[in-house]
């Protein structure tokens, strides 16, 4: 086996996946001036209601409803708390992603009688689609076709979000709020419908990312299978400064060192050491953060 | 007939305290009305609640006969009223006509219509003869681009009656001259303006009616036509103001030196080109300028907010050039800064946490690392009754005083340290003609005690009232420094435009 192949990038596309969306919707909420920590908790809760979807059902299509149904509940909270109750975002957001922690790892014993991970072989995970003609190319085929759908999604999802910031009247607006909250509030704008719905769509796509996380590859839930990547998506989208494009690409960098970490097992390399590897690179990328990453951070002009 | 607006027995309390007591004003087509008042009178807070931006504790308004109620800006604005901030409310990463056309854009299919809103603005800007480049940030603006940007926007949304709170505060005398002829221009184009200003030469010029408040309540309405400024000076603060007297010059060592400081990233125009002065004990030395000209950056080279390139700063022979601010200040600066609410105060702290700032380590007020707030108070409570900085307690968030209050109590503060050199940028920015007096008398009775003084300002009349020498500002550099007695306001207008000093002094003597 090669260190460096096509299926290394085919898995790094896959494992793009839920960060970018995760990603793109905290972009959302920084946009409009509100730091969301939660994306991890929001992912979770996002993977175990796919798969508790997914068992009752029996549907996939049901399965990712209910994913995003419950994370938008979680992140509505976390808007009742931050907007509402004017909490300070960062607690807010630590909250969600311990009370989801502790609450799916609960559900799981209650729902499924089981610990650690809850896995069904008869349970089927979202289908692999095939792009007509674009799978018999070669190498391309290979790279771009066969994905889950969520895949495709979370690259649209980077698209329509580019097209809507910067190209409708709504996502202007959308932008106004965070560069001046007192600004958009002194024009009429509806500061506040306009924050709640930035996160109601963070909360839709962390549930789709939670869903490419435990119906994607392999169908199955594992108590804190998130394991940080709502924090890397977070970086993820500091380092693409809340801009979608810029999300995509370091998206796919932080996706490429998760397929790599995994790839390097196969190397007989420690598992503790490959993990460690996205978050090496994610401190790597601080430092080139060091003066970018503050402007998406809060999404307020500093200035004046 | 029926008057195109009227306020009638406007109350709002905040709590326990009136900010605005059964006011009544009206307004008519075409016409610039004017409300003067001291700090802290409810001026803004009457217009905010015009502007829906406050609800009314009780009284109506009436707009063309018909009762309204606005429960947020949005409600005003539809119904043809606008209002430009006493602080901007820009965006300064979005282009001029951006900010112009939120909240109001041209689209097709929720799409963005940017080209057609760059047209509509240019047009509107012909119309009202009001020049912008509408491609260019805001954030790159000059302060009156700025506010020329605020008042395109209310009339982009249609706006009838236009609100204007203390616009000229922050403009340069020649801006002032261009903004009162479009609110003139305005006004004989049929819209009616509200004009909020500390300055009574502007509401002479401009105004058709003033309304005078006082402590929330009218204390006069008269025609300009019937009244003189002096007048109206009286009616604002109920006393005749006197006028500063004369006094010899005293200035004895020197006390700062700053030499060749220069700002600026290598390969550009330095911000700061250069700029030598001194300031003596017993001497206020005034710097004029057009605001923008390095009057910021100098203010902060010297205070350490910034680090130089080139030159160094002396404060009574100590080289200052490398120390922070804190080591600065303790050497004998104090700084009343030019932007308050930036460097001056934090918005959501009280007014007692405010005033504190800078003396938290003071023996006096700390023990063993607490604070001891019992022991400050009875200060700070001084500095309210001198400066008359209206309050309702000293647990008011600062935030909430009136603009020209919390001045008035960085003022004090400042003032307080009885540091060896104070750095008074913009001192009366804000405040009343009451207020400004006092303030003008306290930095005169300090440079009066030994103490030296640099003034930075963009008001010419408060630099000659107070200077005992004036350094002209230009492009980064100091364009020349003149003797208090050579200095008229002609001779500073041309250094301030970049002439030379010998043909400032040949022209007009
Ligand atoms: N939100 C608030 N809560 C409590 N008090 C307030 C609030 N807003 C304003 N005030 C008080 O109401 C009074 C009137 O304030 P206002 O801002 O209307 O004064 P102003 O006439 O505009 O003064 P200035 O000339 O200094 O701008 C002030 O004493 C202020 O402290
Ligand atoms: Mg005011």
């Amino acid at each position: 086996m090669e260190l460096f192949d096509y299926s290394l990038f085919v898995s790094a596309i896959r494992m793009v996946s839920p960060i970018l969306l995760a990603a793109l919707g905290g972009a959302l909420c920084a946009r409009v001036g509100i730091f969301n920590v939660g994306l991890e908790g929001l992912i979770l809760a996002g993977a175990f209601s796919a798969i508790v979807g997914n068992h009752f059902t029996e549907n996939i299509f049901l399965a990712l409803l209910t994913a995003v149904a419950v994370s938008v509940l979680v992140s509505l909270l976390f808007g009742y708390a931050t907007i509402h109750l004017k909490s300070n975002p960062i607690v807010a957001g630590i909250a969600i992603n311990f009370l989801m922690l502790g609450l799916t790892t609960f559900a799981l014993r209650a729902i499924f009688d089981v610990k650690g991970a809850y896995y069904n072989k008869d349970m089927s995970g979202l289908p692999k689609v095939d792009i007509p003609f674009v799978e018999d190319i070669p190498v391309v085929g290979q790279l771009i076709s066969g994905h889950s759908p969520l895949v495709y999604t979370a690259f649209l999802a980077a698209i329509l979000l580019y097209v809507f910031f910067y190209r409708t009247v709504t996502g202007f607006r959308v932008l106004a709020v965070g560069k001046n909250e007192a600004a958009a509030r002194s024009l009429g704008l509806k500061v506040t419908t306009i924050q709640y719905g930035a996160i109601i769509m963070s909360g839709v796509l962390c549930g789709l990312a939670g869903a490419q996380l435990s119906l994607g590859q392999v169908t199955m839930f594992t108590e804190g299978m998130t394991a940080g990547r709502g924090f890397i998506a977070l970086v993820a989208m500091m380092l693409g400064q809340s801009h979608p494009i810029g999300i995509a690409g370091s998206s796919l960098l932080f996706g490429l060192m998760d397929a790599l970490s995994i790839r390097l097992q196969g190397f007989s390399m420690p598992t503790q050491f490959t993990a460690m590897l996205p978050y090496v690179i994610t401190i790597i990328a601080m430092f080139f953060l060091k003066d970018r990453g503050s402007d998406s951070l809060a999404g307020q002009h500093t200035s004046r | 007939m029926a008057h195109r607006l009227e306020m009638r027995n406007m109350t709002k309390r905040y709590g326990e305290f009136t900010a605005n007591d059964n006011i009544c004003i009206s307004l008519d087509q075409g016409e610039v009305l004017a409300i003067v008042g001291e700090n802290g009178a409810g001026k803004t807070t009457l217009m905010r609640m015009l502007y829906g931006l406050e609800q009314p504790s009780s009284g109506e308004i009436i707009l063309n006969g018909k009762k309204v109620s606005f429960s947020g800006p949005q409600e005003a604005i539809s119904r043809g009223i606008g209002m430009v901030h006493q602080h901007f409310m820009l965006f300064y990463d979005f282009t001029v006509a951006e900010n112009i056309v939120i909240g109001h854009e041209p689209k097709k299919y929720g799409f963005f219509r940017r080209k057609a809103a760059d047209e509509a603005v240019q047009k509107l800007a012909e119309q009202f003869k009001i020049g912008v480049n509408t491609a260019k940030k805001a954030g790159d603006c000059s302060i009156g681009e700025q506010q020329r940007i605020e008042i395109l926007k209310v009339l982009y949304q249609g706006a009838d009656i236009i609100i204007l709170d203390e616009p000229t505060a922050v403009l340069t005398p020649f801006e002032v001259d261009g903004l009162l002829k479009t609110i003139r221009f305005l006004a004989d184009q049929g819209k009616s303006i509200i004009l909020i200003t500390h300055k009574l030469r502007e509401v002479m010029k401009v105004a058709d009616r003033v309304t005078v408040l006082r402590n929330g309540k009218v204390t006069g309405s008269v025609h300009t036509s019937e009244t003189n400024a002096d007048k109206l000076a009286q009616l604002m603060v109920g006393r005749q103001l006197q006028k500063l007297n004369e006094r010899d010059s005293i200035s004895g060592d020197i006390l700062l030196e700053a030499k060749g400081i220069t700002i600026g990233q290598k390969g550009e125009k330095p911000e700061l080109d250069r700029v030598s002065l001194t300031v003596r004990h017993g001497e206020i030395l005034g710097v004029a300028g057009v605001s923008g000209n390095g009057q910021s950056q100098l203010i902060q080279a010297i205070t350490g907010l910034r680090a130089v390139q080139e030159g160094s700063v002396r404060l009574k022979g100590q080289d200052l050039t490398e120390e922070n601010v804190l080591a600065r200040r303790k050497a004998g600066i104090s700084h009343i800064p030019e932007d308050r609410y930036l460097w001056g105060a934090a918005k959501d702290a009280t007014v007692e946490e405010t005033a504190l700032m800078g003396s938290q380590r003071n023996p006096k007020y700390s023990e063993k690392s607490f604070i001891r707030k019992a022991s400050f108070r009875t200060r700070v409570k001084d500095w309210i009754s001198r400066f008359e900085i209206k309050t309702s307690s000293l647990q008011e968030k600062a935030g909430n005083l009136s603009g020209g209050n919390l001045q008035k109590l960085i003022v004090a503060r400042e003032l307080d340290f009885h540091a060896p050199l104070l750095i008074a940028a913009e001192p009366t920015r804000g405040v009343d003609i009451g207020a400004m007096e006092y303030i003008h008398e306290a930095l005169l009775e300090k440079r009066n005690s030994g103490d030296g003084i640099l003034l930075i300002s963009s008001e010419l009349s408060e630099i000659l009232a107070l200077s005992d020498k004036i350094a002209v500002m230009y492009e980064g550099r100091i364009a020349g420094i003149l003797d208090r007695s050579e200095a008229t306001e002609e001779t500073l207008s041309v250094l301030m435009a970049g002439g030379k000093q010998h043909d400032a002094t040949a022209k007009t003597s």
